[in-house]
């Protein structure tokens, strides 16, 4: 999942001021899940922000909503038959950079800030922590590497490794931090799979990084591509 | 029914003219119902004197407070609020207590932050047995507010 943290409270405080009906927005799914941006956190940034411009005097309408996904634009247009979106001076997205920019495109005559900062795609360690593993690199080789990342897992993101600055397990960029190769041998070690790991990988191909990426699916090709004909 | 509401206590200071309303904090406990809320029935069984600041929401276990609750009723006006768990080590619920204690501490840093002060906000540990702790909890947090004095959004809602 997209794994967010929410922004310190000053620098929300700043980018809502001045504004006096306010719309807070949760996204019901990746954001939810790592507490940052769901019904809970909307509710007590709401009561947060109530307090402290109440305590300094500003009459301000802060109100709640939270929709399933902020990436889809559906979600969306039903947020605006629930609340009367024209109403708001401004809308706090509590979603990653996605979810922020798809409200912003459907709506957008109104400001829409972000309260959240998008940091990474990962797992939960356990409640309350999360850890990246994958870069979305859109060149998957988790199926030579014992389904460890080599990209995101190893600090220089070497697809043949380890390298001379392994010690021990561990890495010399950060002693803290296991050699993901290591890990990657002693997995494929333990499958019985070690050739695998004496095949060298090619360069990446980069040009796949190019942004902004967009992703059709083989049967919608059609509707998105121009000489794509289906009769 | 009509619902009956308390007097403020009155403090003559200086002459007749000068009647000032002494300032009655509004404190919101939320109390787990095994251990705490027993505490405080007890409390009223032995005749224990405590401040009527003291409002009690029952909770079936203070893992189950959210911090949003906890940042609600600020809102709403509440001068303080205490959380009133197990002692350590004998909640019901083997660690509800334990997550309470991490969500007062967070809860503690949100209010820092908006201005209203951290320590209109504790946690206690308070067992069944011990009334006496509960009404420490009480006075405790009824010093606190006086000298913190009133969250002021409270009196915009009267």
């Amino acid at each position: 999942m997209i794994v967010a943290t929410r922004k310190p409270f000053t620098e929300i405080k700043d980018l809502v001021s001045g504004h006096r009906k306010i719309l807070i927005v949760g996204c019901g799914t990746c954001v939810s899940v790592c507490l940052a941006g769901g019904e809970i956190e909307v509710s007590i940034l709401a009561s947060q922000l109530r307090i402290a411009l109440g305590l300094e005097g500003d009459d301000v309408q802060i109100d709640e909503a939270i929709v399933e996904r902020q990436c889809n634009r559906e979600f969306l247009v039903l947020l605006g038959k629930k609340k009367n979106m024209t109403d708001y001076d401004v809308i706090v997205s509590m979603a990653c950079g996605a979810g922020v920019q798809l409200l912003g495109d459907v709506y957008d005559q109104k400001p829409v800030v972000p309260a959240l900062n998008t940091v990474f795609i990962g797992i939960e360690e356990g409640p309350g922590i999360w850890a990246e593993r994958c870069q979305s690199c859109g060149n998957c080789v988790l199926g030579e590497t014992g389904d460890i990342c080599p990209i995101t897992m190893c600090p220089k993101g070497l697809l043949n490794g380890p390298c001379s600055g392994s010690r021990h397990g561990r890495c010399e960029v950060n002693p803290e931090i296991e050699c993901a190769w290591v890990k990657i041998y002693d997995r494929l070690a333990a499958r019985g799979d070690l050739e695998r790991i004496s095949k060298v990988l090619p360069p990446r191909k980069n040009s796949r990084r190019a942004h902004p990426a967009v992703a059709t699916h083989e049967a919608y090709k059609r509707r998105f591509v121009k000489d794509e004909k289906i009769v | 029914m009509e619902q009956q509401t308390a007097q403020p206590e009155m403090t003559v200071i200086g002459g007749v003219d000068e009647i000032v309303e002494e300032f009655q904090p509004k404190i919101e406990a939320m109390i787990c119902t095994y251990c705490t809320y027993a505490a405080a029935d007890l409390a009223g069984s032995q005749r224990l004197q405590y401040p009527p600041t003291v409002k009690i929401v029952k909770y079936p276990c203070t893992g189950r407070i959210s911090v949003a609750h906890i940042l609600k009723a600020f809102e709403l006006g509440a001068d303080a609020v205490l959380v009133g768990g197990c002692e350590v080590g004998t909640c019901h619920f083997i660690e509800g207590n334990l997550r309470a204690t991490e969500r007062v501490a967070y809860a503690k840093k949100l209010l820092e932050e908006t201005g209203l002060g951290g320590d209109r906000l504790e946690m206690f540990y308070i067992s069944a047995s011990d009334s006496h702790g509960f009404v420490n909890a009480v006075n405790e947090m009824t010093d606190r507010a006086k000298k913190m004095g009133p969250n002021f959004l409270g009196q915009a809602r009267g």
